[in-house]
């Protein structure tokens, strides 16, 4: 069938309108789980987070808390925000600037018994700092 | 439908303005807060940075007087942007120590030279350990440290002119 | 001098601007709309830029440490092509570049373009001179490139090791060109809207831009997501990083605009959908460079919003965006109604395509700007990375690359002749892959599979718009489109190929213990401390072997000591079917090395689809472009 002209827009605007209700819909329903909150060890300890959910934890490494196990892989550590603390455990290479004591961001999943499984870890800050002027790159 | 449709992408742009102009009239807060205002410095001793000079150590700020701590480097950009400001400060009358990062002697010497000297001490901390310590995890930073060796303010990043009168006043206040 | 010079250079750009503006508004009278005059303006502009912006190259090249930028960024010791590439390598300088384009652009339309209306062209150069007036205001007021400092300085300061890369030195004008490529695509819409001319003529005028900046936002593309695999050291090639995303929108606006423009061109259909596209594809770059450079969303430097320049960009993007989007809204009930067209035909397809594009990048905006509007509504921090875009987008994608077995193989307006002969090689070629990989790789995943049965399907599918034709005869733009498409078929089949077949090992190793890993066998043999120009490192010697096969692989840990940084620098083995890709860590207590080593199968196509894409491109823009030189001789402008 051969669509009329005036009929035409109309149909492609109504196409148009959908495509773009559903690209935000699915958009919306994508986030749903996969957005990964920010979160600190007071959060945790309240119980705000969902175990299982992907989130960022942000904190400073307690010092006296990190410890490798055997394998030489495998990391252990505390991140607190002076109020709580959680236990994270990592597995990998750790970034240059990860060190007990500096501040951290951990990328994971709360598992069992409120161990936070990190599959990342950021340090958070680069060794400078730039003034506005500079921090082009 | 049609009239009011064609208006659509406008919306969708003032939203994003909306959003982006809320972000810039307050900037994201990435940094974590302070952990260490209201804490007593860690005990550290650090040696010169420059040969003859003083070096730092935490017995340093016991004295009953506030001081400020500037933890810098030859190496940063920012920090010479700051020095002028440190001056400053020094010539409103608040003692200033620094600890220089990752440094060499030399370059530290150079720096002064050409940026000016405000500080009274100059320890040197080539592994980060006392400035990890201190909760700072870059350079420039400032710290307001009260007469009984406790901090009271972190600036993270450079002074800017605007920072001067506030430093000032965390200084008045520690006293 | 020069820095002066390059200043009035600047200010009498923005000047002729002003009057070009002024002028096109109709307030010169017909006489200041004629053809001669807007011309002759548009011309001294782009040279009067081309200049300050050779001036700044100069003052870099000649490292002149008065001008407080060249101090900022640049220092006399640095390597010629550094101090040459570090003059966009900065905030100012490369708002210059990115101004300079606009007003040469402008200059090119002006000097070249014949197919569109005296007034038309004079109103689309005015929008040019507009947008150039706003970018030429921001650099006057807000940063000014040859601000002097005095006293000048014995030397500079930007001896940054990390920033000296051949790759990141010519990778950011290259996607500069292509955005702002597409000022000329908005520019001319901009004209069409005002005067109401939105036909064929316009979408021909456009495509020659479109197609040039879309070819250099693929090239970037390409060659930024090569640099982040080789540099970063995380085995990665795309991590949905906000600074990816910013190029990602307007290559994905740019490619919607590339195919519907051809229905406008061909057929003077889809005239609305078309101006709406060319707006956003350049309101796109125009974010993207914003979000980048304002840092409002890689925030990971604590310090990176300047409010001032911040708030100057946005309020220019909202007055150029939200003026360009009232005017469609205003005007576009006077565009006329194209050539209507069936369900099955090129213009549907190309429809489903724009629809698909379009979705795509409203999956890419939302994500990227969601948690901004998050924090803003209600307080809370959140990130959106791989997870959400890979699961989101990638099904949407591979519907595209289904279409693609089809769509350009269809007539314009109407094909009753039936499908399923011309789409089953395709079909049968996704069929056997599927079976195949369902037997010899049951455990992959789902998108993987259909990655891999798709993009082998395409393979000869993107080539059936050639069969049945005299080669000799086929127009260079189909073979373009083929070879694009060819490229396509390629990049996914290296993506799911990577997703499917990736092996990473992490590994604690002695000297001398081995590790296997794909078809390898890799042997720890040595690490050894090595010395750069202004770096140490360590070395690790690994001897991977495969059959009769060796090779030796060096990653290194670096440092810098000014400023003091560790880099992971990656080593990679590149064969036929694959590359071998190791990274050395930390040295445990017990000297025990940490190694990580991945085996990526068929890895490199997803670069070399990438080339086959912009190569494409190229095609189709030489047959343009000769296309329209021999009618022009011809006399036979009417027609393409």
């Amino acid at each position: 069938m051969m669509v009329r002209p005036k009929h035409q827009r109309l149909v492609l605007l109504i196409l148009a309108v959908t495509a773009l209700i559903g690209a935000v819909l699915f958009a919306m329903w994508g986030l749903q789980d996969r957005a990964a909150y920010f979160v600190t060890p007071s959060d945790i300890a309240a119980g705000k987070t969902a175990p299982g959910k992907s989130m960022r934890l942000g904190g400073m490494v307690v010092k006296g808390s990190l410890k490798r196990n055997p394998d030489g892989l495998t990391i252990r550590f505390a991140v607190s925000d002076t109020k709580a603390e959680t236990a994270v455990v990592y597995r990998g290479i750790t970034p240059d600037l990860f060190r007990e004591g500096s501040g951290v961001v951990a990328e994971g999943r709360l598992g069992p018994g409120g161990l936070f499984i990190a599959d990342t870890i950021l340090a958070k800050h680069d060794e400078r700092y730039m003034p506005p002027q500079m921090a082009n790159q | 439908m049609n009239r009011a449709l064609r208006f659509l992408p406008l919306l969708v742009l003032i939203a994003f303005v909306g959003a982006v102009a809320w972000r810039l009239s307050s900037p994201a807060d990435q940094k974590i807060p302070s952990k260490m205002i209201g804490q007593p410095v860690p005990t550290f001793a650090l040696a010169p940075a420059i040969p003859g000079r003083q070096g730092l150590s935490s017995a340093d700020f016991s004295s009953g007087r506030p001081r400020l701590i500037n933890v810098f480097a030859s190496w940063c950009v920012p920090c010479i942007a700051e020095a002028p400001l440190l001056t400053e400060l020094k010539h409103r009358g608040l003692p200033i120590d620094a600890i220089a990062v990752r440094d060499r002697p030399e370059d530290v010497a150079a720096f002064i030279e050409r940026n000016g000297d405000p500080f009274d001490r100059i320890g040197a901390d080539p592994e980060s350990q006392v400035q990890l310590a201190l909760g700072s995890s870059g350079v420039p930073e400032t710290f307001v440290i009260d007469g009984r060796g406790v901090v009271r303010y972190q600036h993270m990043g450079p002074i800017e002119p605007g920072d001067v009168a506030m430093i000032v006043q965390e200084w008045e206040a520690a006293k | 001098m020069i820095a002066e010079a390059g200043l009035a250079a600047l200010w009498l750009a923005a000047a002729l601007a002003a009057l070009q503006l002024a002028l096109a508004c109709g307030l010169g009278g017909d006489q200041g709309r004629r053809i001669s005059t807007v011309r002759a303006l548009a011309l001294s502009q782009g040279l009067l830029t081309l200049f300050a912006f050779g001036a700044l190259i100069f003052l870099f090249l000649r490292s002149d440490m008065s001008v407080l930028l060249v101090f900022e960024n640049s220092h006399s010791q640095k390597p010629w092509l550094y101090k040459f590439a570090g003059t966009w390598g900065n905030h100012e300088g490369s708002m210059l570049l990115w101004v300079a384009v606009l007003a040469v652009a402008g200059a090119i339309v002006a000097l070249f373009e014949r197919r569109l209306g005296e007034r038309t062209l004079s109103a689309a150069l005015g929008a040019q001179a507009a947008l150039a007036l706003g970018f030429f205001a921001f650099l006057l007021f807000a940063s000014n490139p040859f601000e002097r400092l005095s006293p000048a300085p014995l030397d500079g300061r930007g001896l940054n090791p990390l920033l000296q890369d051949p790759g990141l030195a010519f990778h950011p004008p290259t996607l500069y060109l292509g955005y702002v490529g597409l000022s000329v695509a908005f520019s001319l819409a901009v004209g069409g809207l005002v005067r109401s001319e939105v036909g064929p003529a316009i979408a021909r005028a456009m495509r020659p831009w479109v197609l040039g900046a879309w070819i250099l936002l693929t090239l970037g593309i390409t060659a930024g997501s090569y640099w982040a695999y080789y540099e970063l050291g995380w085995g990665g090639w795309w991590f949905w990083d906000p600074v990816e995303n910013a190029s990602l929108m307007p290559w994905l606006a740019a490619t919607a605009l590339l195919h519907s423009i051809n229905v406008l061109a061909a057929r003077g259909g889809l005239r609305a959908w078309t101006m709406m596209l060319a707006l956003i594809a350049f309101s796109l770059s125009m974010i993207g460079t914003f979000l980048v450079r304002s840092g409002i969303l890689t925030s990971v430097h604590a310090f990176a919003v300047d409010p001032t320049r911040g708030t100057f960009i946005l309020c220019l993007l909202a007055l150029y965006i939200g003026g360009a989007l009232t005017l469609f809204a205003v005007r576009i009930a006077h565009v006329k109604e194209g050539a209507p067209f069936e369900i099955v035909s090129r213009e549907g397809g190309l429809v489903a395509n724009n629809l698909l594009l379009s979705a795509i990048l409203g999956i890419v905006f939302v994500g990227t700007l969601y948690p901004l509007i998050a924090e803003a509504s209600s307080g809370e921090k959140l990130s959106v990375g791989a997870p959400y875009f890979n699961s989101v987008a990638s099904p949407l994608a591979l519907l595209l690359a289904g279409l693609m077995l089809i769509a350009p193989q269809l007539k314009w307006r109407r094909d009753a002749a039936p499908i399923l002969p011309r789409l089953a090689p395709g079909l049968l070629v996704a069929l056997a892959v599927l079976i195949t990989s369902f037997i010899l790789a049951p455990q992959i995943g789902w998108l993987p599979r259909l990655g891999l049965s798709i993009g082998a399907a395409l393979l000869p599918a993107s080539l059936l718009p050639l069969f049945g034709r005299s080669l000799r005869r086929t127009p260079l733009a189909v073979w373009g489109m083929a070879l694009a498409h060819f490229g396509v078929a390629v990049a996914i089949l290296g993506m799911a190929s990577d997703s499917a077949f990736t092996e990473e090992k992490l590994a604690v190793a002695r000297l001398g213990d081995r590790i296997e890993i794909g078809p390898w066998l890799v042997e720890f043999r040595d690490v050894t401390p090595v010395a750069g120009p202004n770096w140490s490192a360590l070395e690790a010697e690994l001897r991977a072997s495969r059959g009769l096969g060796v090779t030796i692989l060096e990653p290194q840990s670096r440092f810098f000591a000014e400023p003091p940084t560790t880099t992971n620098e990656a080593a990679i083995d590149t064969s036929w079917n694959g590359q071998l890709y190791a990274v050395l860590g930390e040295q445990d207590g017990q000297g025990r090395w940490q190694l990580r080593l991945w085996w990526k199968p068929f890895v490199t196509l997803i670069w070399l689809g990438g080339i086959l894409i912009a190569l494409g491109g190229t095609l189709a823009l030489l047959g343009r472009l000769t296309r329209e030189r021999r009618q022009r001789i011809l006399g036979e402008e009417a027609f393409a």
